[in-house]
């Protein structure tokens, strides 16, 4: 298990650092300095095994065989979910937590089946401006179908949204659509003010928590939202498998999402009877050994203390901008809050006139990943008048010195383009 | 490992500081297309006039990294002056260039993208002048798509320009 420490302590990093296998390689002779968590993070040593494990020991089908290892394939999947509805403060994980493929799935979920159900024209939903494609495009299909009105909450130059026109915008929406955590600025919006705003008003809210979930204490009941999305890949976890939380009364009445096995208590030739909650909306065999993974994730995130994690990135947040500052002053423009304890680890930036995608591959040649491009946030871009950004995210298992690193490496590339 | 002196070569470097041909014609009566790499976000707007058989002038506008960039300015000086169908030879040589197996460049080292089986032979780099330069590119497979962006978006111009050109 990991280090494990109170919500004051500093995390012991360089402890924590030997559980993610990963982390120990070298790349072109240098070790590896991995700021990209944003984009997927790296898996602990806990989850590995865990997964390798289950599938030496346990593969079966879920849900269908009564032999033995089936049985304790089922509990083992159904353990997961219990610890990641437990993980995000679920009242009822075994009726409200539905695995996924991915957050994007999950919001693609809502838009298919609550969205089908209840939007239509003359109807409108309010989205932010600094949604990731995931939150704007499943809505966009849908109301080309539909025929529904978007709109949107503008973003501050500080990165920040501007919620002084929230009472009008959110009048007579069905729907409102909220990133938790702006995956290119950082920006922790105020989910539960803005969901009580909605709720007045009679909306639903749909809130993609793929950046604060893995970053962040979530507590469904006090972030207000009625959905809830997140992947498990940037929390540790396994690609291929994402959830969706939402509210029991809310899931209830809505039809399937996909169809076929698993889905379905009855079919007939003259139709079908579909499943009880959650497994209505988990068509087909599910991503059983990924399943594992995430639960080893959680119990790995619940092991550290997301208290701990949180004030671990706070600190080296402020660390990061205050170094970049030092050093490159008005060379390096930094997007988003300026108070790190307004964002989560998240720092998008332009570099002099250096473009991102040629910032990254020099920052390569120093064993340095960021992300560079638009961060599947297009509008948020546009907003701020750039076609790319480079950007660079933190994780439980990043310190000073990989943001020394980045400093170092960002030097090098201003001199490498004169 | 691939170094950056194989990416960056200094004629690459030059022509994304100073870039040439750059701007838009107006268009009508210019040929106007658009491209981009969805991956990063660069744009690239092609516009060229065709006067005869020739392409007579062409402007390169948008913005985007230092290889989409500077790859759309050295076409822009390439094919300036050229006749359509040579303009077609220069794009077929380049992207086949672009899609050598970069086991077969000199001081390749680390696997790379396969050559797809669709694209043409093995082209003659030598006929490419100063846009051999590009050919380090191909050690860095991600950036394969920033160097055509700007040659797909001008084929795709020239497309058009067919389509009209062989209406009433």
């Amino acid at each position: 298990m990991a280090n494990v420490t109170g919500p004051a302590e500093a995390l012991d990093v360089t402890l924590l650092r030997k559980d993610f296998p990963l982390l120990s390689r070298e790349v072109g002779g240098h070790p590896i300095v991995y700021l990209d968590s944003a984009a997927s993070a790296q898996r602990p040593r806990q989850v590995l095994d865990a997964m390798r494990e289950y599938d030496e020991t346990t593969h079966a089908n879920v849900h269908r065989g009564v032999y033995r290892i089936a049985e304790e394939a089922t509990r083992r999947f159904e353990a997961a979910r219990e610890a990641v509805g437990r993980f995000i403060g679920a009242p009822t994980p075994s009726r409200e937590v539905l695995f996924s493929k991915n957050a994007t799935e999950g919001l693609n979920l809502v838009a298919r089946t609550w969205g089908r159900t209840h939007l239509g024209p003359g109807d409108a939903i309010l989205l932010t401006e600094m949604e990731h494609h995931a939150n704007i495009v499943p809505w966009q299909m849908l109301a080309e179908e539909r025929g529904f009105t978007i709109r949107w909450i503008p973003v501050t130059d500080d990165g920040l949204l501007d919620l002084d026109q929230l009472d009008r915008l959110v009048d007579g929406v069905k729907l409102v659509g909220i990133t938790c955590m702006s995956n290119v600025l950082g920006t922790l919006n105020p989910v539960s003010e803005i969901a009580r705003v909605a709720h007045a008003a009679g909306a639903v809210v749909v809130a993609d928590g793929a950046q604060s979930v893995p970053h962040l204490p979530t507590d469904v009941s006090t972030l207000g939202c009625d959905f809830l999305a997140f992947s498990a890949h940037k929390m540790l976890g396994p690609t291929g498998i994402g959830v969706l939380w939402g509210k029991e009364e809310l899931l209830e009445p809505l039809p399937p999402f996909l169809g076929g096995g698993e889905m379905i208590l009855d079919v007939r030739k003259d139709g079908f009877t579909p499943n009880d909650l959650p497994w209505r909306f988990e068509a087909g065999t599910p991503p059983i050994t990924e399943a594992i993974g995430l639960g080893a994730a959680v119990d790995y995130l619940e092991g550290v203390g997301m208290e701990a994690v949180r004030s671990h990135e706070i600190a080296l947040t402020a660390y990061a901008m205050e170094t970049l500052r030092e050093r490159f002053g008005d060379d390096l423009r930094l997007f988003g809050p300026p108070d790190p304890s307004d964002r989560g680890g998240v720092l998008s930036f332009a570099f002099r006139d250096v473009h991102p995608h040629d910032l990254s591959q020099i920052l390569d040649q120093y064993g340095v990943c960021i992300r560079a491009g638009h961060h599947c946030a297009k509008p948020l871009m546009r907003r701020f008048g750039v076609n790319a950004t480079a950007r660079a995210s933190v994780a439980l298992y990043n310190d000073e010195s990989d943001v020394d690193a980045l400093a170092d490496a960002l030097a090098a590339a201003g001199a490498f383009f004169g | 490992m691939a170094g950056l002196e194989d990416l960056y070569r200094e004629i690459i470097l030059d022509h994304y500081r100073s870039p040439r041909n750059r701007g838009e014609l107006a268009s009508p009566p210019a040929y106007r297309v658009e491209g981009f790499n969805p991956l990063c976000g660069d744009e690239i707007v092609v516009t060229f006039e065709i006067e005869g058989e020739a392409v007579s002038d062409i402007k390169i506008g948008g913005s985007g990294c230092s290889i989409s960039q500077s790859s759309a300015s050295l076409m822009s000086a390439a094919v300036k002056g050229k006749t359509v169908p040579e303009v077609r030879d220069l794009i077929h040589t380049f992207k086949g260039m672009m899609s050598i197996h970069e086991s077969t460049l000199p001081g390749a080292g680390e696997d790379g993208e396969a050559a797809d089986p669709a694209e043409p032979g093995p082209p003659d780099i030598e006929e490419l002048g100063e846009l051999a330069a590009l050919q380090g590119v191909v050690k860095f497979p991600v950036r394969i798509k920033c160097a055509t962006l700007g040659w797909n978006t001008l084929a795709q111009g020239l497309d058009e320009a067919d389509a009209a050109g062989s209406a009433p």
